[in-house]
Parts: structure tokens; C-alpha cells; sequence
């Protein structure tokens, strides 16, 4: 019974429901194409629970807009040299109180092929940031989060806090030709929780990494807030790059705004 | 109707452990001829059955002789065995001359089996691998590139002599009762090999169902390229747990110390050539197959490894 109650307080019944009624088509061992294992979601679901409610106390708005079944792209600003955004972002989708879900993300390729984290990532939900591997997860009416900055936005150092990187255009050809709502996340205060005060770039280049941070020895517990904004839709046909990349650019100009409005908020408080 | 009035078939890589179900399965509604490059087979007395070289002129012999309706092309020649240049011999230009016989000879129908290995491990592999998707292989590893090149050369035939009806299949881990291949192999071990922090998604297929799928690719005859899994993935350290092996853990880090431990402790730890698929999932995706031949597994990944730890226990 003490076992029990230790379980139930590590990952509530509900959220081990919401886990549970997640609709992923898991083989006959629980595993996923993409390696997802619903046994090691609840042990991340129960860790980053811990994060979320209590070091970082993370806010969130707006998971009203998030639909409850479907397919769904979640398009956030990417920040803090670790993919912590990712994380909480995750488990606000798993813990949201309208329409829980289950999220897949697509995480720098990078990441998925260094030993344990790559298989890590993969049986939490992440998978390598590719084209088919989006398409494929949201034709199986997936919520996929994507960081259309990737490394560019983790990498970008504190001096820079805030402030957008180049948005990679894939995300908006996938949503146009699977016919995907885009829902923006302004994130804020993953600047702050890991500070990428520097880049140790002959380090970065000996290991074969994009950059290696100098920062603190642990996250800083600052705030985070998630501010969900509506839906966007968007159609095609798309006649050029430039077409396609002004479409980012309404996403981008949506995030944005987001984020002041979470910095607006999270001062509020 | 007579034996003799029932269409002949052309069975190559008749010493497998697959081609032998394939055999048991169509024996009653075909006449048979087997042939393996490796060794005479021994068969029942109504199945002719011949050791001989796909490139020597006994080889044009057997058409004249049998006048074949079909072939189904299992002899080709697995990574862990021959030499490359035995290999690249044997599958490459053996199996270009099998072609240019079946359309001299007028064969009506080719299946010819490959391996999900021509796509590559790699990890921006997509977890669905279509039939479309490049084959990498031989871009990773010089060991692939006779399988490489016989699915190019079969790609080649298969479009430019449709009357051969071509049929590539290409299946992910056969494995099962009697398989020799290299997961087989491995599985078979008590302790088996597996490189820290990797643990890529891998597919296997029971050999039984592997027979059903050649057969049923065979009598239904829609000529194209096929990739053959079930629809059920496991990462390759809990397969190997499942089949009740102990964990042999090699460090995957720098990438040439798994060989380098290989050397030093002069053990063939993973098949050189082979070890990206340690490392990087390769899983394909098997619904063209499963909807054009109407086909599914009878075998789940359980009964799969039910097997293997039977033979440890």
C-alpha cells in the first residue's frame, strides 16, 4: 500500500490515465514505430511533473485552443541551451485539463543519435527532426511540437534572450500539405533557467557539437510561463519560397506577440 | 492433371532454411527444380535438385531442360557468408545472368528475394522506410553493395522487360527455426552483444510467415518492389532479453572501440559491415505489401522469441 501511495504520488491517477487513453498505435510490447514506450512516459511524465509544478512553477495559458483529437502542429520559440521548453511543454500538453494529449516532438537530429539520450528522446516521444517523420506522426493524428529555430535558438546565448532566430520553413509546407492547424507557444523564462552565458567553441568543435555552454552548474528556478495561442490555418498551393516564407512569418510575428503578452503576464504575477 | 501438365518453377537457394518452407508449400501445386550455389540439397526424389554456379553454362542447361514457368530467386548470398567478391559474383552477376536467361528462356514470372538492409541504418532514417526511399547502404558500408546492386540490377529489369514480372521483395529480420542469418545467429547466443546507449528498433518476421509471404507474392503475381515487416517494432536490447540472452554490453564510444574489442578479445562481437544497424533503426514499411497480397503475419514478436529462449532453456 505505502508502494501504492508513493506511485500515486510520483504520477496521479489522472495523469496516468491520460497517458494511458493516449491513442498511439503501441505494438504488442508497447512500443511505437518511433520507439515510444508508455512505461518510460510515466517515469519522464512523473520527473518533468516535478519540474513543472515545482522548480520552475510553470504558468500556462491558452490550452483551451489546443484541440482534444486530431492532428495538431505546436510551434514554440526554442530557448535555454538544454530542450527544457520542450519538456515543460510536453507535459502542460499531457496535463492539460481541456483536452490532455500525448505530444510527439521533433528534436535536433543531433541529439538522436549520441548514446542512451537518443533512445531516451525516442521512447518519451521525441523523434529526429525530419520531414517524414512529421508527416508520418500526424497522419496518425499526432500533436507534434516543433522548434522551427532548432539549434539556432538553443544556441543563441542569454545576450540574445528573447530574441528570434531564423524560423526554418518545413513546418509550414507540412501543415499546408496535411492540412494541420498550427497552434504558436510564446515561451518565457527558459531564457532565464538556463542562461547560455558563453560558447566554448574549441570544446564545441572536439566533440563534434553545434555549441558547448558556459553556464551555471544547475537550471536557475525561474518562472516559466506558456502562453497557447489560437489556431492558425493555413492553405496552399505555394508558389515560391517567398510565398511559404511569409507564412512563417505570420506564425513568427504570432509568437512574438505571445511571448510579450507571457512576459506581461508572468510580471503581473 | 498430370505432374508433368503443372507448371515448373525454378527454386534457387534451395539449402536455406526459407527456401526449404517455400519448397514444403509448393510442392503439391507446382514441379519443382532447386539449385543452391553453396551445396547439393538433398530432396525428396520428385524434385530435381542441382549444386551448380549461376555464371557456368550448366546453369542455361537446366532452362533448356525444364523450360520454367517461374523463378523465385532465393540463392542470394548473405553478408555473413563468402567473401565480397564471392558475393558481389554470386549475387550480382549470377543473378544477371539468371535474368538474361529468364527472358531468353521466356519465364513468365521472377520473385526475387533482398533485404531491408539496402536501405542503410542511419539515424535520420524515417521510422517508416517506403519502398521509394534511397538505398543508403551502400553508401555506409562497401560489405552491401553486391545487395545493392542486385536490387538496382533487378529495379532495371523489372521495368525495362515487364514480361518478366518481376516481383523484389525485401523483408526485415527473417528469423526462426533453422535461420542462419546474422540476427539469428546472435539470438541464438546465451550472451549477446549489444552496444551501450543504442538500442535501435528493429522488426522480425517468423520464417513460416516469410515462406507465406514469398508463396502468396509468387500465386498472386502483381510485379513491383515490396518491403515485408509486420507492423510491431522493439528496440533491439529488449528483443535480445526476450529471447532470454544475458547482455553482453560493448562500448559504443569512440565509434571504433566496438572493433577495436572485437580485435582484442578476437571475437566477431557484431558483423563489421552490419554495425550501424546496432545503432540506427532501419524499420520499413510493410503496408503495400500487406494490402496488395492481403497479407499479415501469423506470428507475433512473442511467439518470435519464444523460440530462441527455448533453445537456451
Amino acid at each position: 500500500m505505502p508502494l501504492k501511495k508513493l506511485n500515486d504520488w510520483l504520477l496521479p491517477p489522472d495523469l496516468k490515465r491520460n497517458i494511458d487513453n493516449a491513442p498511439k498505435p503501441l505494438g504488442s510490447l508497447d512500443y511505437d514505430r518511433w520507439g515510444y514506450h508508455r512505461a518510460t512516459a510515466y517515469k519522464a511524465a512523473s520527473a518533468v511533473r516535478f519540474l513543472y509544478e515545482h522548480y520552475f512553477k510553470v504558468r500556462a495559458y491558452g490550452r483551451e485552443n489546443i484541440p482534444k483529437q486530431g492532428r495538431v502542429l505546436i510551434i514554440a520559440n526554442h530557448s535555454g541551451y538544454l530542450p527544457l521548453d520542450g519538456a515543460l511543454l510536453g507535459y502542460s500538453l499531457l496535463s492539460n485539463p481541456y483536452a490532455p494529449r500525448v505530444p510527439r516532438a521533433m528534436v535536433e537530429r543531433l541529439f538522436t543519435s549520441f548514446p542512451y539520450i537518443g533512445d531516451f528522446f525516442n521512447q518519451i516521444g521525441a523523434v529526429t527532426g525530419q520531414t517524414q517523420n512529421c508527416l508520418d506522426m500526424l497522419k496518425q493524428d499526432e500533436a507534434v511540437i516543433v522548434f522551427p529555430e532548432g539549434i539556432r535558438g538553443t544556441g543563441k546565448g542569454f545576450a540574445k534572450r528573447y530574441q528570434l532566430q531564423r524560423f526554418g520553413n518545413g513546418f509550414m509546407d507540412i501543415a499546408i500539405e496535411t492540412n494541420t492547424p498550427i497552434i504558436p507557444v510564446g515561451i518565457v523564462g527558459c531564457e532565464e533557467a538556463l542562461p547560455m552565458l558563453g560558447n566554448a567553441k574549441g570544446l564545441a568543435q572536439k566533440f563534434g557539437l553545434p555549441y558547448f555552454p558556459i553556464t551555471l552548474p544547475l537550471p536557475i528556478p525561474a518562472r516559466v510561463t506558456l502562453n497557447f495561442g489560437e489556431p492558425l490555418y493555413f492553405q496552399g498551393p505555394v508558389h515560391s519560397e517567398d510565398e511559404l516564407e511569409a507564412k512563417v512569418n505570420i506564425v513568427k510575428a504570432k509568437i512574438r506577440q505571445l511571448i510579450v503578452e507571457a512576459q506581461h503576464k508572468q510580471g503581473a504575477k | 492433371m498430370t505432374t508433368s501438365a503443372l507448371p515448373c518453377i525454378l527454386i534457387t537457394g534451395a539449402a536455406g532454411a526459407l527456401a526449404q518452407q517455400v519448397i514444403a508449400r509448393l510442392r503439391d501445386k507446382y514441379r519443382l527444380v532447386v539449385c543452391d550455389t553453396r551445396r547439393e540439397v538433398s530432396m525428396p526424389e520428385d524434385i530435381p535438385s542441382y549444386r551448380l554456379d549461376f555464371n557456368k553454362r550448366r546453369f542455361e542447361d537446366l532452362f533448356k531442360e525444364y523450360n520454367f514457368d517461374g523463378i523465385i530467386h532465393l540463392g542470394r548470398i548473405g553478408s555473413n557468408e563468402n567473401s565480397r567478391e564471392g558475393r558481389y559474383n554470386a549475387n550480382v552477376i549470377g543473378s544477371q545472368r539468371l535474368l538474361d536467361l529468364a527472358r531468353k528462356y521466356h519465364v513468365k514470372q521472377t520473385v526475387i528475394l533482398s533485404t531491408y538492409f539496402v536501405y542503410g541504418a542511419h539515424p535520420l532514417n524515417p521510422a517508416y522506410l517506403s519502398e521509394s526511399a534511397p538505398l543508403k547502404a551502400a553508401g555506409i558500408t562497401m560489405d552491401l553493395v553486391d545487395s545493392v546492386e542486385l536490387e538496382n540490377l533487378s529495379t532495371i529489369y523489372l521495368w525495362k522487360y515487364p514480361e518478366l514480372n518481376i516481383t523484389i521483395l525485401r523483408p526485415c529480420n527473417i528469423v526462426g527455426p533453422g535461420v542462419n542469418n546474422t540476427l539469428s545467429q546472435l539470438l541464438m547466443q546465451k550472451r549477446v552483444p549489444v552496444l551501450m546507449g543504442y538500442s535501435p528498433m528493429m522488426q522480425f518476421i517468423h520464417l513460416e510467415d516469410m515462406a507465406d509471404a514469398i508463396v502468396v507474392a509468387f500465386e498472386k503475381n502483381h510485379a513491383g518492389i515490396y518491403n515485408i515487416a509486420p507492423d510491431d517494432c522493439v528496440p533491439y536490447q529488449v528483443a535480445v532479453e526476450l529471447c532470454g540472452c544475458k547482455k553482453l554490453p560493448i562500448p559504443s564510444i569512440p565509434e571504433a572501440m566496438p572493433m577495436l574489442i572485437a580485435k582484442v578479445s578476437k571475437r566477431e562481437l557484431f558483423p563489421p559491415h552490419l554495425l550501424d544497424y546496432f545503432k540506427h533503426a532501419a524499420t520499413i514499411d510493410g503496408s503495400l505489401f500487406s494490402q496488395t497480397f492481403d497479407f499479415k503475419p501469423r506470428y507475433g514478436l512473442k511467439d518470435i522469441f519464444a523460440h530462441y529462449r527455448h533453445l537456451k532453456s
